[in-house]
């Protein structure tokens, strides 16, 4: 997190104004982009990423030196091959990574800007990877795509720009975060904030980190993005590294092991104020509302051609919810196809090696953009 | 199977909106994108073939058509066309009604089960019957409420349905069903198709 590394950045002048009323101005994005974009410039796809993504979509992450957090979906000969398209992602603003967010330095004090940072929301982000576009110069989209998070800045990108993409790909999200969903990430929030090192998110001007309430906040989230059945085949009550239990509070089970190093590492790359500030913009998601209550109005301008993905065993963003999107699109006649991928991995299996769902992806990308082409709309 | 597609290919007017209802693997939806228009969606029960067909970037619903046909407005396509499904339904008037909501006009086809190799096999065999058309045994068939031509069109009458075009298909040869014809072609013909409107 802000270190320094050599992030694609650009400042924004334009004024943006927030949903919660403060307006923000020569704010950085740092966004990635992967492949080449055609002289017609038809074949960029811009990505979304999640709670914890970043820019770093496919290749090496130059951070944590691991594959980019979407290199089984993105790359080349992937489902998204970068041979074929350009593919941009950027961090979004409240992120870690270089782009507008609570670790950023305020010039004035020279000190990170902390829980001054303003509230933001899905709509502020995706308003302000709308100005990287622009920057881009890329008049129309061929995609957007984004699974969780990522899924809902699909949504509210089409709402927002009903002409700037010709296909839309939300995965494994929904219209408006439920209790349950909300309850989680409070859950996250408030292990945070218990933290003492936390000093009302002013901690990186007494050099502390609450990397203890951060790593719980990632504990708790990471056993959502999993199944029942998923844990136990893989851990059931397998004991770590022991032949017995020790009768005592450490790591006797593997999926403790697990979770803790899930927990460890997450702190090296991630701020703890923006994941109070991302987990907040979801929670306050709600499209629907933003259209007095008709979620199909959100989506009444466009002619952008929508593909809903979601998996049997995502208990966070169940298919019930990604149904809701579809049901909204029919209502109004849009173009819009769904399905749900049978899957053992849980929410997370947008993101891991799920067969079916990569070459539905794939396939449906590679021939839509075909059609698409063929048709020159 | 491609004088099915055939028919029912005549049977809809170019650029217009279509849903196909069980559209299986969409070769129905290919061949109609291919001669008759672009605007054609699809709805499948099972994961596997609407994986199939959004690979081949076919715009198709994974849904029950006995549950997820409400969520189409009112007239919302010029043709839902119904292909050799109707007997797997658990209710298979309830599904009619739906598609006449949906659709302002409603193709359906019929595996004929008045069709006298069919009617032979129970009469001679004595055993339920197993035709190239209907291929499975009576304890794995997905066929519910098999029924004749001349039920469907019974049906049709006592529903206040109307039918537009009622067309017999005995292996390539194609001719019309009409009030007087009905007994012969119920008895010579493997599928019916019909084009109706509420």
């Amino acid at each position: 997190m802000n270190k320094n590394i050599d992030t694609k950045k650009i400042i924004i002048s334009n004024p943006l104004k927030l949903d919660c009323g403060k307006e923000i101005n020569n704010f950085p994005i740092a966004y990635e982009t992967y492949g080449e974009l055609n002289s017609e410039k038809s074949n960029a796809i811009l990505v979304f990423h999640a709670l914890t993504g970043d820019q770093y979509v496919s290749g090496k992450n130059p951070i944590t030196n691991k594959d980019g957090w979407w290199s089984y979906v993105v790359g080349e000969n992937k489902p998204i091959d970068t041979n074929k398209f350009f593919v941009i992602c950027a961090n979004v603003i409240g992120g870690c990574m270089g782009s507008y967010g609570p670790s950023t330095i305020n010039e004035s004090t020279g000190k990170q800007i902390g829980t001054d940072f303003p509230i933001i929301t899905i709509n502020d982000m995706v308003n302000a990877q709308y100005e990287l576009i622009k920057y881009l110069e890329i008049e129309k989209l061929f995609a957007v795509v984004g699974g969780s998070m990522g899924g809902m800045q699909v949504l509210q990108f089409v709402a927002n720009f009903p002409d700037k993409a010709k296909l839309a790909i939300p995965i494994a999200c929904t219209s408006s975060h439920s209790a349950q969903n909300i309850a989680f990430n409070e859950l996250g929030r408030q292990a945070i904030m218990a933290d003492s090192k936390w000093e009302n998110g002013f901690y990186s001007n007494y050099k502390l980190n609450p990397d203890k309430g951060l790593a719980v906040a990632r504990m708790a989230a990471h056993i959502t993005y999993l199944s029942e059945k998923g844990l136990q085949e893989k851990f059931g009550r397998k004991l770590q590294d022991r032949d017995s239990l020790r009768y005592g509070f450490e790591a006797d089970f593997q999926i403790e092991s697990y979770l803790r190093y899930q927990g460890s590492v997450f702190v090296d790359r991630f701020d703890a104020n923006s994941y109070l500030y991302i987990t907040r913009a979801m929670d306050y998601f709600d499209l629907s509302k933003q259209y007095k209550g008709n979620l199909s109005d959100a989506f009444k301008e466009t002619k952008t051609k929508f593909f809903v993905i979601s998996f049997t065993s995502d208990w966070l963003y169940p298919t019930s919810e990604n149904r809701e999107i579809v049901i909204a699109l029919n209502s109004i006649g849009a173009d819009v196809g769904f399905v749900e991928i049978e899957s053992d991995k849980g929410h997370d299996s947008f993101l891991l090696d799920v067969p079916s769902f990569l070459k539905t992806l794939g396939d449906y990308i590679n021939s839509t953009y075909k059609v698409i082409n063929e048709r020159r709309i | 199977m491609k004088e099915e597609f055939n028919i029912i290919s005549n049977l809809i007017e170019e650029n217009t909106r279509v849903l196909d209802v069980g559209c299986g693997n969409g070769d129905l939806m290919k061949f109609l994108q291919e001669n008759k228009t672009k605007d054609i969606r699809g709805l499948e029960i099972s994961k596997e073939k609407v994986q199939n067909c959004l690979s081949k970037g076919l715009t198709v619903i994974e849904g029950n058509a006995e549950s997820d046909l409400k969520q189409f407005p009112k007239s919302s396509f010029d043709y839902v066309i119904l292909s050799q499904t109707l007997q797997a339904f658990l209710n298979p008037e309830i599904v009619i009604n739906e598609l006449l909501k949906v659709g302002k006009k409603v193709i359906v086809t019929i595996p004929n089960f008045g069709y006298w190799r069919v009617r032979l096999q129970l009469l001679f065999k004595g055993t339920m019957p197993v035709t190239e058309n209907l291929p499975h045994e009576w304890y794995n068939t997905p066929n519910l409420h098999m029924c004749t031509i001349k039920d469907f069109y019974n049906f049709c009458s006592a529903k206040n349905i109307k039918i537009f075009k009622s067309i017999a298909l005995k292996k390539s040869r194609i001719s019309e069903i009409n009030e007087s014809n009905l007994n012969y072609k119920n008895l010579d013909s493997h599928l019916g198709i019909f084009l109706i409107e509420s």
